[in-house]
């Protein structure tokens, strides 16, 4: 449904994206992912036509944004950042106002408009001034004109932004039923978002895509990732520490507390054993020596080491 | 067809946002007081032997739109850039043009009213003499056009800036130079102070301004020239306001 190819944007001399392709097929929801700065609201402006890139194509539905924006744009729906709404409207109002810039009129724009403020839970705000809503609500109106003529393309550039933990779920588990049917793009600095919602998630730093893969891809390569957790207790002289070296395949140990009877930490494995592996062999070892196992699970990775690891920070 | 709607679309939600805030009922109010008042006490309305409008309600009016136009036509672009509406509007399936024209014909329409609104004064001199209904007639023409045109000149000027204030001040300070130039003692002044050689260069300066074919109109012919004059210029600010909008996304 989106195809972007070799996007490049610059202002002046200065890059903001430098390359960046990646194709979205329905049914997906791909997460944007990059430090402050890093490109992805730009990309995302060029995505959705404000942007006239500087090189490179982005197709919508099969239709080419440079030369057919208009029948690119009617197939998408679009959440800037910030949110911005006129705030002379009332909710209503600005929904039907939207609903007619997307061709419904009549019958077929009320029923979208119901519909929309149905979604985004505005009933009760619906014949509102929209400068007297609260952030939450002006947030989800913008989100509601996004999807008032249910488009088979979404771009949503930070939709939980300033919403309190029950709205951030509402509108994670709307973004996660909507992604069955559509294509999604949704940037966002909150790292559980993407694990809980994203089939697919891209890292961009320094306008540049870093990282590209499920969630799960990405946290395998946070490092420390299929490592094994264990906490042992043996006996007064026991070496545990020197004992779980001994095992081959060991590559690192790294504890977290560790004496003369007992031992907390990571058996970090190297490529010739698998995690599964290695944990049979320590629980092997433990039966043994005639230890107490009490803790033993392979870490998955977390996505923040990832981000933390891959973009370069610019913060010292 | 689907243009005409959209432009329509826009049109409809510019025109309301005048109205459901005090700024069309205050700038009509100031408006129509500024040009009764202009006409009763500086005019000598009642004390011209003459049922026309033409000098002493008609000339005051390029002074009040100088004013009051790019009072109106102020928030077009710089409140979109301010609000950051510019990039939910400019990623609507319409083209940049139909936004822009929707704006400027709601803003022409405030100005419509705002005309329209000034009935009385013709009702009056209807009734205390018969007055030649062709330069009344033309005199409203020129004058709306006049209004338009300040208009556009503000669209274009806020299409560049996000602040209203500063859109306000460069657009009143181009209608003035606009008008101004057309005034003929402005004109014969400039002139003296210049060499000889450069009178024809002043003089073309001066036709190319407002107030010279506001005059020409007002006299009572509508003269297929002015008419296109007035609509090259606004043509050609909707074109810069055209350019200001997409050289920003570029």
């Amino acid at each position: 449904m989106i195809q972007v190819k070799d996007l490049r944007k610059m202002f002046g001399s200065k890059v903001a994206v430098d390359g960046v392709t990646f194709n979205v097929k329905r049914g997906e929801v791909l997460g944007f992912l990059g430090p402050n700065g890093a490109g992805k609201s730009t990309t995302m402006r060029m995505v959705t036509g404000y942007f006239n890139p500087t090189a490179g194509s982005v197709l919508v539905g099969g239709v080419d944004m440079l030369e057919k924006p208009e029948l690119a744009k009617s197939c998408l729906g679009y959440l800037p950042e910030n949110a911005p709404l006129y705030s002379d409207m009332s909710v209503v109002g600005f929904l039907g106002f939207t609903a007619e810039l997307r061709g419904l009129y009549g019958a077929a724009k009320m029923k979208a408009v119901d519909r929309a403020l149905d979604t985004c839970f505005l009933d009760s705000v619906r014949n509102q001034s929209v400068d007297t809503l609260s952030k939450g609500y002006r947030h989800r109106t913008c989100f509601a004109q996004s999807i008032i003529h249910d488009p088979e393309v979404l771009i949503l550039d930070e939709p939980t932004d300033g919403l309190d933990p029950n709205q951030k779920h509402e509108v994670r588990n709307l973004i996660k039923r909507m992604g069955e049917t559509k294509a999604i793009v949704f940037s966002t600095h909150i790292l559980e978002e993407v694990e809980a919602v994203c089939s697919r998630a891209i890292i961009i730093d320094h306008g540049k895509i870093v990282a590209d893969g499920t969630p799960a891809d990405l946290k395998r390569r946070a490092p420390g990732a299929d490592a094994i957790h264990v906490v042992i207790r043996g006996f007064a002289g026991s070496g545990i520490r020197a004992e779980l070296e001994k095992i081959i395949g060991v590559e690192k140990i790294e504890p977290k507390s560790c004496d003369d009877s007992s031992f907390s930490g990571r058996v970090l494995s190297t490529h010739k054993i698998k995690p599964s592996e290695l944990a049979l062999e320590i629980a092997a070892l433990v039966s043994a020596k005639s230890w107490k196992l009490e803790e033993l699970h392979r870490e998955e990775g977390r996505l923040d080491e990832v981000f933390r690891s891959i973009t370069r920070s610019d913060v010292v | 067809m689907s243009s005409t709607k959209n432009i329509f679309a826009v049109f409809k939600r510019e025109f309301f946002s005048y109205f459901n805030s005090p700024v069309a009922y205050v700038i009509l109010v100031i408006y129509l007081l500024a040009v009764m008042g202009f006409c009763f006490f500086f005019g000598g309305f009642l004390s011209t032997d003459d049922a026309s409008l033409t000098r002493p309600f008609f000339m005051w009016h390029p002074w009040i739109y100088m004013v009051l136009a790019p009072a109106v036509g102020m928030k077009l672009w710089s409140e979109e850039h301010r609000l950051g509406t510019m990039e939910l509007l400019m990623t609507m399936p319409i083209s940049p043009w139909q936004a822009i024209l929707g704006k400027f014909f709601a803003a022409a329409m405030v100005w419509l009213i705002a005309l329209t609104l000034t009935f009385p004064i013709v009702w009056t001199v209807s009734y205390l003499g018969e007055p030649d209904s062709g330069p009344i007639l033309s005199s409203y023409v020129a004058s709306y056009f006049y209004a338009i045109s300040c208009l556009a000149v503000t669209s274009a000027v806020s299409a560049f800036t996000r602040s209203q204030v500063i859109c306000f001040i460069i657009s009143v300070a181009i209608c003035l130079v606009l008008t101004l130039l057309g005034m003929q003692q402005v004109v014969d002044a400039i002139i003296k102070s210049l060499p000889a050689s450069m009178e024809d260069t002043v003089r073309f300066i001066s036709y190319l301004c407002f107030l010279s074919h506001f005059y020409d109109m007002s006299k009572g012919l509508l003269v297929f020239r002015d008419i296109l004059y007035f609509a090259s210029v606004i043509t050609f600010c909707l074109m810069i306001t055209h350019y200001a909008i997409q050289s920003k996304r570029a």
